[in-house]
C-alpha cells in the first residue's frame, strides 16, 4: 500500500526552482532513501512532505491514517543544554493540556527509551550526551507519538561508522514492526545495506526503483 | 516585623511575584530572552513616567506600556539576526521617553527612585490585591498552554518540525512576559528586573535537569531572595531591592562554580 505519493511535483524558494517534476511513492513497510547532491532539494522535498513550504504544482498524497516521525537535519543543542534525555523525549508528548504527565505517557516515554537503549543514561542531561546519544534521543522524541513514517534527514551525518550502523540497526528495528522510513543521505554504503527503495535526486532529474538497481556514484565518494 | 500592616503587605507581594518570577523565569532563560527581559523593564520604566506624568498608578502605564512594545517586539524579531540591535534602539528611545515624562511632570525625584529601584514597602493593599490577581492570570495562562510552551522553548527546531505554530507561542509568552515584567517591578524596580526574572531561573538549570523542577527550584531562589530581602532590610533600614540583588547573585556564583567543579572531575 502506498502511504506516499508525489506527482509532478515542483516547488521554488520564489524564483528559484529547488524541484523540477518529481514523480515517486512511499510504500508501507519501505526503507527509501533518498540520496543526492548538496543542494539538490533534499531538505527541501521533506519540507514540503511535511507542508511547511507550498508547491508550485504537482500533488502530495499523504495515507490520512498515516502519522509522519521527523528527524530535522539540524538542532540547536549546546553543552549547556539543561533538560535530560528523558524530558527532552517527554517534550514531544501532546495531545493533552494536562501540565504533569499522566500515568501512561510516562508509560509510553519509558516504552521508547527502552526500545532506542537509552535507559542507561535517560536521566542525564541531553547536552552531555555524545553526538549518537543525541541522535538516538532525537529519533527517540521523533517515534514518541507512533508515526507511521519516519523521516531521518543526514541524521548519521556526524556520527563515525560504527555509530552510523548501531542507529540503523535500530530504525530497522522498528521499520520490521510495520514503520516505513525516508532516509536521507549521502553514503552510498548505507544506502545499499539498509534501503529498500531509492530515490535518487540530481541537477539533471530523478530515479526511483528498488535498491538492487540504484546507480553506482559517478565520483567517489569520501 | 509581621505586626505591621506595611510589611505584611510587602511580604505578600512580594511572595507572589517571586512565584510568577521562577515561573516566567525559566522559560525566559531556555528562550534566551534575558536581554528582552531587560528591554521590556526600560519600557517598563518609561510606561511607569507616563502614569505618573497623567496621573495614573505607576503599575497601570508599566502593563500598557510593556505590553504595547512586546508585541510590536515580537513582530520584529522574528528576524532573529537584527533582534538585539532593534531591541537596543527600542529600549534608547524608550529610556528617553521616561526622563521626558518625568521632567514634564511635577513628580518629585522619589517617585522616578521608586519606578527605577523599587518600593515594596510602600504598597498598599488594593495594590496587593491587583498584584495577586496579575500573578495569578500569569500562572493560570502558563498552566494553559505548559505542554507547547516547554517544547517551543526548549526545542524550538523540534516543536516546529511536529507542526506547533511557534509564532502562536511566542505571542503568548512575550505577552506574559510583559506583564511579569511589570508586576516584578513595584518590587525591585524597572532597573532589577532580570534579578528576579532571570538570575533565580539561570541558577537554577545548573541544579536539575526537568523543567518542573527548574521552575520549582528559580521559586525557592526568588523567594529566598526577596523573603531575606525584605527581612534584612526590615532590620537594617537598607534598601530590599540591594539585599535581593545580592542573595540572588550569590545563589548564581554557587551555581556556577558547582557547574565549574563537577566539570573538573
Ligand atoms: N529557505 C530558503 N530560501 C531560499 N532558498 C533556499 C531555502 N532553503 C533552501 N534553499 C535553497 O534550495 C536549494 C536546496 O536546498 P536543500 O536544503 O533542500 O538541499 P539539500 O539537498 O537538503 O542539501 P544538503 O545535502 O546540503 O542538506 C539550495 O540551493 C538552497 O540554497
Ligand atoms: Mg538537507
Amino acid at each position: 500500500m502506498s502511504i506516499v505519493t508525489v506527482s509532478n511535483l515542483t516547488v521554488a524558494y520564489g524564483s528559484h526552482r529547488v524541484i523540477n517534476n518529481l514523480n515517486f511513492n512511499i510504500n508501507q513497510g519501505d526503507f527509501l532513501v533518498v540520496i543526492g547532491e548538496n543542494g539538490v532539494g533534499k531538505t527541501t522535498l521533506v519540507r514540503s512532505l511535511l507542508g511547511f513550504i507550498k508547491s508550485q504544482s504537482g500533488d502530495i498524497t499523504i495515507d490520512p491514517q498515516t502519522k509522519i516521525g521527523y528527524v530535522p537535519q539540524f538542532r540547536n543543542i549546546d553543552q549547556e543544554y539543561p533538560l535530560s534525555i528523558r524530558d527532552f523525549i517527554a517534550l514531544n508528548v501532546r495531545h493533552s493540556y494536562l501540565p504533569w504527565l499522566k500515568k501512561s505517557e510516562r508509560q509510553r516515554i519509558d516504552q521508547v527509551i527502552d526500545a532506542t537503549n537509552l535507559q542507561d543514561i535517560a536521566d542525564r542531561p541531553l547536552g552531555l550526551a555524545s553526538g549518537g546519544e543525541k541522535q538516538r534521543a532525537y529519533l527517540a522524541q521523533a517515534l514518541l507519538p507512533a508515526p507511521g513514517l519516519l523521516i531521518l534527514d543526514e541524521s548519521t551525518a556526524s556520527l563515525d561508522n560504527e555509530m552510523k550502523y548501531e542507529l540503523l540497526d535500530l530504525v530497522t528495528h522498528f521499520q520490521q514492526q510495520g514503520l516505513s522510513v525516508m532516509f536521507i543521505t549521502h553514503d552510498w554504503g548505507l544506502a545499499q545495506h539498509y534501503g529498500t527503495r531509492f530515490l535518487r535526486m540530481t541537477e539533471d532529474g530523478y530515479l526511483t526503483g528498488p535498491i538492487n538497481e540504484l546507480p553506482q556514484p559517478e565520483k567517489e565518494v569520501k | 516585623m509581621l505586626a505591621l500592616s506595611f510589611m505584611r503587605h510587602a511580604f505578600i507581594a512580594s511572595t507572589f511575584i517571586a512565584i510568577v518570577s521562577g515561573f516566567v523565569g525559566v522559560f525566559v532563560v531556555a528562550r534566551n530572552l534575558s536581554f528582552l527581559t531587560h528591554t521590556l523593564s526600560e519600557i517598563g520604566f518609561a510606561g511607569g513616567a507616563f502614569a505618573v506624568f497623567i496621573g495614573w498608578p505607576v503599575l497601570n502605564g508599566m502593563i500598557l506600556f510593556t505590553m504595547l512594545s512586546s508585541i510590536l517586539v515580537g513582530q520584529m524579531s522574528i528576524k532573529e539576526s537584527r533582534r538585539e540591535a532593534v531591541t537596543s534602539a527600542v529600549s534608547a528611545l524608550f529610556i528617553g521617553l521616561g526622563i521626558l515624562f518625568l521632567s514634564l511632570s511635577s513628580a518629585n525625584a522619589s517617585s522616578a527612585t521608586n519606578i527605577l529601584f523599587g518600593s515594596v514597602v510602600g504598597i498598599n493593599l488594593t495594590e496587593v490585591w491587583q498584584l495577586i490577581y496579575l500573578s495569578i492570570i500569569v500562572i493560570l495562562v502558563i498552566f494553559a498552554v505548559y505542554r507547547q510552551l516547554k517544547f517551543t522553548s526548549f526545542d524550538a527546531i523540534g516543536a516546529r518540525v511536529s507542526g506547533i505554530n511557534a509564532t502562536l507561542y511566542s505571542v503568548i509568552f512575550l505577552i506574559i512576559l510583559a506583564l511579569s515584567v511589570s508586576v516584578a517591578a513595584q518590587i525591585v524596580g524597572s532597573l532589577l528586573i532580570f534579578i528576579l526574572l532571570t538570575l533565580p531561573a539561570a541558577s537554577a538549570k545548573y541544579f536539575t535537569h526537568g523543567v518542573a523542577k527548574m521552575i520549582g527550584l528559580a521559586i525557592l531562589f526568588s523567594l529566598l531572595g526577596t523573603w531575606l530581602g525584605l527581612f534584612l532590610g526590615y532590620i537594617t533600614n537598607w534598601p530590599v531591592s540591594f539585599f535581593i540583588a545580592v542573595i540572588e547573585v550569590a545563589i548564581y556564583c554557587c551555581a556556577l562554580m558547582k557547574q565549574k567543579l563537577s566539570g573538573a572531575e
